[in-house]
């Protein structure tokens, strides 16, 4: 028998076409820090991941038309009815496609987790002040996807062509409509006329399932770049230096607990999607613009706009003989100044710290009050809108009428919040002030020596 | 890890028991055992697969220390960093403003000029919006129909009663600034303004039914308080008061529809709304 030469391995081989071992064995290296905060933005991540793998399965059956068929399915009390392809597909997908409703649940609860992930992703990196120099330009990335991730949950969630999805076009047309000068030919742009609009569908599917998930899947490639380039911050602790960063390698630690993480995301949505309903569209029944259900509660990541618009007073103002309508300053200005906020927050924070130094040791939230007092009242305030946006529940549990509950809701988005800063500002300042580990920890004299009077008296005295 | 050749019998459990439940999985499907079963069992799948990888990363984690990176990010050094920016100015591209500034014009005019398209997204050419959303198909002698294309009468509404109307002849679903909401109220309840005392028949007056604050169906009526409200935003209207608003965001009152009867006794519309229908626009 000839001798063979050993056959190469793959891996060889293509090292022999790309040289890549001298950088991915550097790679391999790379060191990522421990602490569990630093875990959301993945969760985030494997949600995309996720929501791409099912939506292409779901964008095999959806029809994304108005066009009217009869629908003949599974589904009793809707045969030989005659309803919009993009309703009967949805419902088609829920009862006639085996597996089809797993996959149509998880990809809803997934787009939940993906928000909220953001959302808490966010809040780590505000509250540590992870976004300062030299990561301004990677913040705004991360709130760029954040509004990405609004808009295209919105446009999903409008794509059956329900009651409930057709009712929240209907608002988000009237927001388009008012836009001083521009409203609207905007409006007829999108809607293809007056609302409903026969292209409407056809038009948020492409934005759906192609071009906002390419935007999202550029911005999340910059995101790592960046990231990468620039490396993580870290908290300070023992051996941990601006000039370094202290943690698991990638290979093998970092890249097991990592893919368990995957496995965990994709089990939470999986597990959600098979055994908690969402989003029954069937039950709804399918979208006719002279009916509407009732209640009628949006999602949450857009439920803080419907409570905005609630309540807001009746007013309507002119500006150079021009209407101004009542719902541009609730559906349009407000998310207006809260996304502008989160843009600009890295610059209006150097502006009132002073603090223009290059960070990548990050402090805990503590170390900045003012940060705590912001984050606090903005989550206050949205907390309100949002039982603003479901005040119906409230009525049915309370059975008060609901001018009345109104009445005490427009007081409170502006009381709790001032409170809430207030309190989150004092729990700060106290426990920056003491060696205190947690919030829970702090007793009566580290909460005395929070409040303001005291702290003054105290820098007089050292002065 | 100390021994590596022998596999950790609390990640392989899992790892063989994930195996399983995707099995099930497939099982579930040529069965048909439901969503339920499905999801059970892939998420099962999933928690079974991320414990075992969990239990593995935990048992590197016990044997792996800190590991420590430089970081070596910064500005580049001045000498290089001219050198960077002397290599993108360098001759031959000359500095001429003229050249560059008629790139720029040249680009941005493709950009400009590739926008037009996008006015052919508008249904059609040389109508003004603003003309659409102001105007309503409702002719005066147009019969009001159910959805379902039934001719009303005053009689057919008992006192209390609510009836969702269409202009006869056109789709409900193509027209929604038609739709329009009849109600009968009891006798010498209606406060009209002097102009419109003649637009009921029969103490039936029609509103339109899109609300004028973010135009959701109107959909509430409730009998004892005479009031419209809307689930969307909780408007409310006063249906004796010509639609005024009472409570909620919604600045405007529901327009009102001016009704007659035609020969056959059927009600008819005698002109459109009294303003608008639906929410206000930028430059109403």
């Amino acid at each position: 028998m000839v001798t063979l030469l050993p056959r190469p391995k793959p891996m060889r081989k293509l090292d022999e076409r790309l040289g890549f071992a001298a950088t991915g064995r550097s790679l391999l290296a790379k060191v990522f820090p421990d602490h569990w905060s630093f875990m959301m933005g993945e969760v985030a991540l494997y949600s995309f991941v996720f929501l791409v793998l099912s939506g292409i399965y779901l964008s095999l059956f959806f029809e994304p038309s108005t066009g009217t068929v009869i629908y003949e399915g599974h589904y009793r009390p809707m045969q030989g009815q005659e309803v919009s392809a993009a309703y009967a597909s949805a419902v088609r997908l829920s009862w006639d496609v085996r597996g089809g409703l797993l996959v149509r649940q998880a990809h809803h609860w997934a787009a939940h987790l993906f928000i909220a992930s953001i959302v808490v992703h966010l809040c780590r990196i505000f509250l540590t002040g992870a976004f300062r120099r030299p990561r301004e330009l990677n913040w705004t990335i991360g709130v760029t996807m954040l509004l990405l991730a609004i808009f295209n949950a919105f446009a999903g969630y409008s794509l059956p062509d329900d009651l409930l999805s057709g009712t929240g076009l209907r608002i988000f047309n009237a927001i388009a409509l008012s836009i001083p000068l521009v409203g609207s030919w905007l409006a007829f742009l999108v809607f293809d006329g007056e609302f409903p609009g026969l292209e409407i569908i056809q038009r948020l599917y492409i934005l759906h399932v192609l071009i906002v998930p390419a935007i999202l899947a550029v911005l999340i490639s910059a995101h790592l770049a960046l990231l990468i380039r620039q490396k993580h911050t870290h908290f300070p602790g023992p051996g941990r230096r601006h000039s370094n960063v202290v943690g698991s390698r990638l290979w093998p630690a970092y890249a097991l607990r990592s893919l368990s993480l995957l496995a965990a995301v994709f089990a939470a949505v999986l597990l959600a999607g098979g055994l908690l309903q969402i989003n029954p569209v069937w039950v709804w029944g399918d979208f006719d613009p002279a009916t509407i259900t009732a209640p009628s509660v949006a999602d949450w990541y857009i439920l803080w706009i419907e409570g905005a618009l609630r309540l807001f007073p009746p007013l309507e103002f002119h500006v150079f003989g021009l209407e101004v309508a009542n719902q541009f300053w609730a559906g349009a200005v407000l998310p207006l100044l809260i996304f502008g906020g989160l843009y600009l927050w890295p610059w209006l924070d150097r502006r009132w710290s002073g603090d223009r130094e290059t960070h990548h040791l990050t402090g805990r939230p503590r170390e900045s009050p003012l940060r705590v007092a912001f984050a606090s009242a903005t989550l206050m305030f949205m907390a309100v809108l949002l039982v603003a946006g479901s005040e119906e529940l409230l009525v049915q549990w309370t059975g008060w009428p609901v001018s009345a509950i109104r009445d005490v809701l427009r007081v409170l988005v502006f009381v709790l919040p001032v409170l809430a800063g207030l309190v989150g500002w004092w729990l700060a300042e106290s426990l920056r002030r003491s060696d205190v580990g947690h919030t829970v920890e702090l007793g009566r004299k580290e909460l005395l020596a929070g409040l303001p009077r005291r702290r003054h008296a105290a820098e007089e005295g050292a002065e | 890890m100390s021994r590596p050749d022998r596999a950790p019998r609390s990640v392989v459990v899992p790892f063989l028991l994930s195996a399983l439940a995707a099995a099930g999985f497939a099982v579930s499907y040529v069965l048909d055992l439901g969503n339920a079963a499905l999801g059970g069992c892939l998420g099962g799948a999933f928690v079974l697969l991320a414990l075992g990888l969990a239990r593995w990363a935990t048992l590197i984690d016990a044997q792996e220390p800190d590991y420590v990176e430089e970081r070596a990010v910064g500005p580049t050094p001045t000498p290089q960093y001219d050198a960077f920016r002397q290599a993108l100015t360098e001759q031959p591209v000359p500095r001429s403003r003229v050249l560059w500034g008629a790139l720029g014009t040249a680009v941005a005019a493709i950009g400009g000029a590739t926008l037009f398209p996008l006015r052919s997204m508008l249904p059609s050419m040389g109508t003004d919006p603003d003309d659409v959303l102001s105007v309503t198909p409702w002719r005066s002698g147009t019969r009001l129909v159910t959805e379902e294309g039934v001719p009303v009468r005053a009689d057919d509404l008992e006192v209390g009663g609510m009836v969702t109307a269409f202009p006869e002849g056109l789709d409900p679903r193509h027209h929604v600034d038609t739709t329009t909401v009849l109600i009968r109220v009891p006798s010498g309840e209606l406060r009209l303004p002097a102009d419109r005392t003649d637009w009921v028949v029969d103490d039936v007056v029609a509103y339109s039914k899109l609300c004028t604050h973010a135009g959701c169906p109107v959909g509430l009526y409730t009998d004892t308080t005479r009031q419209l409200m809307c689930p969307c935003h909780h408007s409310i209207f006063d249906v004796t008061d010509g639609a005024q608003p009472v409570a909620g965001p919604a600045p405007h009152p529901l327009p009102q529809l001016p009704l007659g009867t035609d020969d056959e006794g059927y009600l008819v519309a005698r002109g459109d709304f009294s303003a608008p229908v639906g929410p206000g626009w930028g430059n109403h």
